[in-house]
Parts: C-alpha cells; structure tokens; sequence
C-alpha cells in the first residue's frame, strides 16, 4: 500500500494520517465540528456465577491473573500514571506478558513516565507492537527515532475517556494499580504506602475493558471506602510486594520555583487576569503544578486574600498550595484530577470539599458537558505557539517528540486560556511561523503572557477593551517574536525530518490534529 | 610554529547559555573545526558559520577548535572563541565586535540608583533577561564574582554583552577589578557605551587620578565624546577616613558606595543584623557624598529569600539619607524600590508644600509660608522630589493636585 494514499488536509491545515496501525480515523474538521452518531461501547455481560460468593478475587501473581484474563497475541493492555514515574506495576505486567510468550500487544497507559525506560526491551523484542498514551524521556526518544514497530496515538485525558466510551480503542485486559483495594475488587487512592490520591485515570477501564485486574500492596478487609474503582467490575486482584515507590509518586512538598522570570511571567498573568476582571467572588480556576502555574496559583491566591475574593472552586492538581486555601475558606471545593504532594493526598482523604473527579467528569467531550469549560480562567503551558495562537505541547521545536498532552487540550475550553510562557527557552524562541505540531488550535488560546509583553488573541475583542489603558505591557505576537528571534540570533533553523510518521495526535473529539515525523539522526 | 593550545568556558550538563572552546594551533593541518552543540538541529549552520566568519578575521587558516556549546547566545560564543585567540597570540590586537543592538542613550549624571543588580561576568546566562526585573542599574561585574582563571574570558563577555544585550533602560555599570587588573578591563570597557564604572576597594584620590586618566588616555584615542561616570566603593577603615577626599577627587564621580564585607573584617569585626559595627563608616558615606553633592550608595543584602528583612534595611538605609542598596537577586529589586518610595503621609506633606510653593510662585512671593510657618527652601526641594518619585512609582497620578488627601 502506498503510504501518501493516506493522507488528507484537515482543518487545522496539517496532512495527517486517517489509517493508524489498519484502524480509520477521522481527520480533524474544527472545533465543535466532529458530531458523532450511534451509541457507546458496552462492556460485555457477565454473571455473578462465574465469580466466588465469597467476594474474594484474589489470584496469586500478574502472571496468572493475565493468563486467566484470556491474554492472546495483539490484545490491549491498558495501565494508569496515578503512581507517576514511581510506577513499579506496568513494567511488571510487561515483563509477565513477555514470559507468556505473547507478542504485538498494544499498550494504552494514560501516560507513560521515564521509569517505563524498560518497557523499551518489550517494544525492541516485539511483545508490545506500539504506545498510545503520552510518551515521555526514553519512551518518547525511542519513538522519535522511528523505533517503534507500529504508530504511537496521543491522547488528552478526556480524549482517553472519549476513545474507550466510544469503541475507538477497545481495552481486553485493564491493569489498575491500587494503593487500597479489598479481596472483591474495590480501590481507591487515598491510603497504603503508595497513596496516590486518586484513581480517576483508570476509571473508564474498569468500567468498559473486557478483563480488570486490581494490583496492590495495600489489600484492607472488605469494604474498601471510598471505592473509586468498584469492584463489581473487576476480575482479579493481585496483591504484591510494593506497586510503586512513594517517594516518586507524590512528593514530600512542592516547591515554588525560584526562577525570577518564571516568577515574573506568573505575577503578571495574576494581573492580567484579575485586571480583566476575572478575578472575583464565586470564580473559578484550574490550577497546575507546573513551574509557572504553581507561581500562578500561589500569587492568585495572595490577591484573592489581599482583596478578600473567594472562589466557588478550583480544578487540580492538588498541591500542598491547594489544600491550604481550601482550608483557609479561599475556596469552597478542590475537584481534583491528580494529587500531587502528601498534603493533597491527605486533604482528598480527610476533607470532604476535597471531591476527586475522572476524565468523564472533567473531561469528556463526548458526554452531555464537562467541568472544563466551565472555568473562567485556565493557565496552561506550551512548547511553542504560532502567531496564529495555535500551539504545541507534545514536541520541541527540533521535532522529537518530549510531552504528553495531558489535560492540556481539555482544559483550552475554558472561559479563558493564558499561556504563561518565557520568550525563549535557554536559545530556543517560543514564537515561530509554524508550530512543528499542533496540538491546540489557536482560536480557543486567548492570551500569552510572557516576560517581555502579553499577546491578547485578536478575536478576544472584550479582553482587548478592557486592558485597555492597562499598564501592563501589551504588545503583538509578531512583536515578541521578532524580540526573541534578535536576542537569539536570527530564526531557527528547520528541523529536517524523515517521511516516516511515528504518532498521531488526537483532538478532544477523536479526530487526527496532527501527525509526528521521526527525527534524523 | 609550536603547536599551542588553550580552552576557556564552561561544559558539563548543568551549564546553561554558555559554552567551552578549545583551540589548537601550529597542527598543520589547516583547520578543523568540531561543534557539539545541544541547538544544532535549529543553530548549527548559524554557529558552524560565525566560527568560519571568525577565524577568516583572524586569518587563522590552520588551527584545531572545538566548541561545546549549551545554547549559549552568539555574544558568550564570540568572546569565548575571541579569548582562546588571543590565549594562543594569533589575535594581532584585533576584536571582534559583535554589533549594538540599537540605539543607547547617553549616560546620565542625575538619574535614580536605588537598585543595582549585580550580574557575576563570567555568567552571561543572568544577563539576557536582567532588564525585565526594572532595576535602576545592573553591575557587569568583573571583580570578586569572577575567579581569576575566568577574568581574561569574561572582560571579553562583559565587553560584547555591552553591545548585544538590552538591559532595557537600566543604567550599564561595570565593576572592574581593583588596579592594576582593573586598568586592563577599562581597555575593553570605556569604548562600548559603558554609563558608569565601579571602582572597588578605593581608599586614596591617587587611585581614583590613576583611573581617571587612563579613561581619558581610551576616549582620547577612539575619539570618545561620551561621559562615563565613576563610582568608588570604599571597602576599608582607611579609604572611610578619606571618603571626603576620595568624593570630591574628580567630577565625573556620581555616587559613593560602600562595602561592607571588606569593612567589617578591615577593622576587625564581623556584620551583626543591627549593624552597629558599620553605623560610624556608613553615616561617613552619607556624609561625605552630600557634602560633595553626590549620591550615597549601601551595601548589599545577602539573605536573598529574606524579603522582610531586606525591606528593613532599606527601610534604614533610607533613614540614614542612602539613595541606593546593591541587589544580588532579581527579586530584591522591586522590595528595594517599595523600600525607598515614599510613604503616604510623607508624599501627603509634600504635596501641601509643592502647592504652597507653586503659589508662592505664582503670586511672585520669594518665601513659601503654611500658615504662619515659613518653609525653607530645601524643604521645597525635598518635596518636589518625593511628588516626582511618588509619580514616576505610580503612587500618584497625574492629577495629584486635585486629590484631598
């Protein structure tokens, strides 16, 4: 089959592929464009016969529970990041699929860490055929060199959601780490040694895969509350010796970042946002971990307290920053995606204002509306954006392939998207004609703030009046870019990139957005 | 010709924006030319070509040279390649300059110093984005942050940042090294629109005639019009006994400064928080800069993750009649600023005099009253200053006759 036969012109201007690894997509047709028809994915029928009276699933190894799963060749296998790139357990399932002898197995982590660098034997040896979940550090290298046998997909965390409820990828066996489970297959993430917080990643596993496996090393007497994860749709539950190490799953505290441009580029998208007018009693914010948009959270949080503003609620990424203003009445509820220090573990644990949530809640875009759009202010990262605003998350500006696009695309749909951004990174301008690839298109990108001005989108009309008279140093993009390009010594040079396509990457709606070529040598 | 080789700069993993280069001469094998760089696949052709544009200017056809480069800026890798050119004497007195990156205004001799930020010269990586941080001056230091194995290599980065980096409106202050190594730097200095030059460790007028007249010997020979101010900082019991003599020892010396690290351990004894040990040295700087008409300068605040306590010291520095406090971190500056605006009920009293002052004017009085009180000319002059302050701090707007305080 001729390759270029594949190809098409979406929406965002990008020639994608429509036929990943033999399965058809759709190619991306604009926001809000992609309607889909008929009905969701049903998770097969099973019947309380089949499994003890007695509640007790337990089997004694991955191994066994996998080979009672009915584990063949070119099955899926799907893991959840809640453990982070302290993750012990999908290495173990692999290594296990390995000793089994099965081979072409398509993994479906809703994100893979550098601690997964042993996964790559398993790809390199042909027991895992390809990666759709978000690549990162040795995973990500291994694939931008063209190693991979099939093609990687790139998924937000709602679009994870949207692809298992929508029979897009079916998952025959989901492995669910869980620092807490009983015999019958109940889990959370709140208590044992691995605490994690939450568990909201795998949720539509154990809801719609074939076979569900619960690891742990935490098992408590039936029943364990909260159940997240519910056990009337698990199989097995395997107990281990230790799924992750604690120290790399949440960490002791977070840390402000003590760079002073980060610090600057923080307060002023606080003042951006509170002089636009967002800033104000009932609002809402997602808050992030990240350098930037922890500085972010934490600055927001001293100008809420200097001009006694309270918010209704704030999407986490809980932190030790988090559950402080929760607790200090900054705000009236944490619905939290991910918990990332032991404060924020400890707060979903104890505070009931403190809700845990799922990509369906949070995320899905095909579902009757999600929490994003719902926020009036969402800061977010990038690797570059283009002058069009459209921006990219999941390569750098050479090409390979670094990031996972997280709840990064979700989060583009609230009220207004600030991406907080240094000009350059170290020599590396952040402005280019051309993102090398697009992972978000720019009419939902609102404004940029970087260190040396703030770019509002053109098509934000009301933002544009109300800074108006502003202090803060608006300017255009085509401006900074032209800044950054004098201090780094003229426009990059182009990346040269092979033919071969190594990932896709999905919009929210299921849709190819873009494509990812392998880097030259 | 004997093969020489020589290397400067900085490598490893956790170097940013900088780079290490090593040459070789005398091979005999024409040139070779090895870049490992972590921005090649987006600067590499621009690098490999501003090499080959460099040893062409220097007619250098055989030689080895080897960067490693981490994405440092085209500035850091000209003046490392420069200085491993002049280490191996193949140089012939050239420079190679990269241009200006716009138009520079002229120094000038009354301007607010409340904030320094000092920028170590052998880390050019702290320079590029030290004018977003709105300090009133940033130091290229040459002194005790650069090692002296580093000194040749940073003259040449301090020199070229001079030309290529925006310090976006802060004043461009260099501290060089204390004579004679200073006299060196000055070469390098003095034609690149440098606005003021730190003297340390200044304790006689002679040093200050030494710098004097080779800064005129530079201007003289490259036809330089333009002013570059002088700023002594007076490290020692003895050059505090002189602080009069030393201010008033040649007119393009702007302000006086003081450090106190040299100071205190000059007259035996070390810094304490209430600082009682440097109360006689510092109230002589103050002195000894206003009897000269002169602005005195304080020390640096060391804690930089202490912004209450470094308010604080302003807070005194201010009290004593300093008009400026050394910052080492980006982020003391906007503390040091608050800490020197005035407050309200000052900038209340001044703009009751100021209009009293406009109405005396206007009505042709030659003496401002309130009420029955006479009000003294400096008092005037004070008050204008802190309305002007208070304006360009944005705690007042444009209007602030009109508002009831």
């Amino acid at each position: 089959m001729d390759e270029k036969d594949k190809f098409i012109r979406n929406a965002a201007g990008r020639e994608v592929l429509i036929e990943i690894n033999r399965e058809e997509h759709f190619p991306y047709k604009g926001v809000g464009k992609h309607i889909p028809e008929g009905n969701k994915a049903a998770p097969k029928i099973n019947s309380c016969s089949q499994f003890p009276d007695s509640g007790d699933k337990r089997v004694e190894s991955i191994k066994e529970a996998l080979k009672r799963s009915g584990l063949c060749d070119g099955m899926t296998i799907s893991t959840h990041h809640h453990l982070r790139n302290g993750d012990y357990v999908a290495n173990m399932v692999f290594d296990a699929v390995a000793e089994l002898g099965i081979k072409n197995v398509r993994w479906f982590p809703s994100a893979s860490f550098p601690i997964h660098a042993p996964i790559i034997k398993h790809l390199e040896s042909g027991v895992i055929h390809h990666i759709e979940g978000s690549m990162n550090g040795p995973l990500g290298d291994f694939a931008s060199n063209g190693k991979m046998k099939g093609i990687g997909i790139l998924r937000s965390h709602g679009g994870r959601y949207q692809a298992i409820q929508d029979g897009e990828v079916h998952i025959d066996i989901a492995v669910i780490s869980a620092p807490a489970a009983d015999p019958f297959g109940n889990a959370n993430g709140v208590r044992g040694k691995a605490a994690c917080g939450l568990l909201g990643f795998a949720l539509a596993d154990s809801q719609y895969a074939d076979k569900t496996i619960i690891v742990t090393d935490n098992i408590e007497p039936f029943p364990c509350i909260p159940w997240q994860i519910q056990g009337n749709n698990v199989d097995h539950v395997v107990e281990v010796e230790s799924i992750g190490d604690p120290e790399k799953i949440v960490s002791g505290t977070t840390k402000l970042t003590k760079s002073p441009d980060r610090l600057l580029i923080a307060e002023l998208a606080v003042q951006f946002a509170l002089e636009a007018g967002i800033v104000k009693d009932g609002f809402s914010f997602q808050a992030g971990a990240g350098g930037t948009s922890l500085a972010f959270t934490i600055f927001l949080g001293d100008i809420m307290r200097e001009n006694n503003i309270k918010a209704r609620f704030i999407r986490g990424g809980s932190t030790t920053y988090l559950t402080s203003m929760l607790e200090e009445g900054l705000t009236d509820y944490i619905l939290d995606g991910q918990t990332f220090d032991l404060d924020g573990v400890r707060s979903m644990r104890d505070n009931p204002n403190h809700q845990n949530t799922s990509p369906f809640t949070s995320y899905n875009y095909h579902g009757k509306g999600n929490f994003a759009s719902m926020l009036d202010v969402v800061v977010l990262g990038a690797t570059e954006v283009d002058l069009n605003f459209n921006a990219n998350v999941v390569t750098h500006s050479d090409g390979k392939l670094l990031h996972g696009i997280g709840g990064w695309q979700n989060c583009l749909f609230g009220k207004t998207v600030i991406l907080p951004l240094p000009l350059f990174r170290n020599r590396i301008p952040v402005i280019v004609d051309k993102v090398t690839t697009i992972t978000g298109p720019g009419e939902l990108i609102d404004v940029i703030v970087t260190e040396r001005g703030i770019a509002i989108n053109p098509s934000r009309t009301d933002l544009i009046k109300k800074l108006s008279g502003s202090k803060l140093p608006l300017r255009t993009l085509e401006e900074l870019k032209a800044e950054a390009e004098k201090i780094c010594g003229g426009a990059p040079e182009k990346p040269q990139l092979m033919d071969k396509v190594i990932a896709a990457i999905k919009w929210v709606d299921g849709t190819v957005i873009d494509i990812v070529r392998q880097i030259k040598y | 010709m004997f093969p020489k080789e020589f290397s400067t700069g900085k490598k490893g993993e956790n170097v940013r924006s900088d780079c290490w280069v090593r040459i070789k001469t005398g091979t005999g094998e024409g040139r070779k030319i090895y870049v490992e760089s972590k921005v090649s696949t987006l600067f590499g052709q621009s690098i490999e070509k501003l090499i080959d544009d460099m040893l062409d200017f220097f007619n250098i056809t055989d030689c080895e040279l080897e960067l490693n480069d981490q994405s440092a800026f085209p500035f850091v890798i000209m003046a490392r390649i420069e200085s491993v050119i002049r280490s191996v004497g193949l140089d012939k007195g050239k420079k190679y300059l990269p241009e200006f990156y716009g138009e520079i205004g002229d120094p000038m001799r009354e301007r607010q110093r409340r904030s320094r930020l000092y920028l170590p010269g052998d880390q050019p990586k702290l320079f590029i984005n030290a004018g977003i941080h709105e300090p009133d001056a940033i130091i290229l230091d040459l002194e005790d942050s650069v090692s002296p194995d580093a000194k040749d290599s940073a003259r040449l980065i301090v020199r070229n940042a001079l030309r290529s980096v925006d310090f976006l409106g802060a004043e461009r202050m260099v501290r060089i090294n204390q004579l004679p190594l200073g006299l060196k730097d000055l070469e390098e200095i003095v034609p690149e629109k440098v606005d003021l030059i730190l003297l340390p460790k200044i304790e006689s007028p002679d040093q200050i005639k030494i710098v004097s007249e080779k800064i005129a010997e530079i201007k003289a020979a490259g036809n330089i019009k333009r002013d570059v101010f002088l700023m002594p900082i007076i490290e020692s019991a003895l050059g505090i006994i002189k602080a009069y003599e030393i201010a008033s020892s040649s007119k393009d010396i702007v302000a006086l400064a003081i450090g106190l690290e040299d100071y205190t351990a000059d007259i035996g004894t070390k810094r304490t928080d209430e600082g009682n040990e440097s109360f006689f040295a510092r109230s002589m700087i103050v002195n000894a800069a206003k009897a000269v008409g002169i602005q005195a300068i304080d020390t640096v605040y060391s804690d930089v993750s202490n912004s209450e306590g470094l308010l604080a010291s302003v807070v005194e520095a201010k009290s004593l009649g300093f008009n400026g406090k050394g910052c080492i971190h980006p982020r003391q500056i906007r503390v040091v600023h608050q800490g020197f605006s005035p407050g309200k009920d000052e900038i209340e009293k001044a703009r009751i005099i100021v209009l009293a002052f406009e109405k005396a004017e206007k009505e042709g009085l030659g003496v401002v009253s309130l009420g029955s009180k006479m009000i003294d000319p400096p008092v005037v002059k004070r008050a204008l200053q802190t309305i002007e302050q208070a304006l360009n701090d944005s705690l007042i707007d444009q209007n602030w006759r009109e508002e009831n305080g």
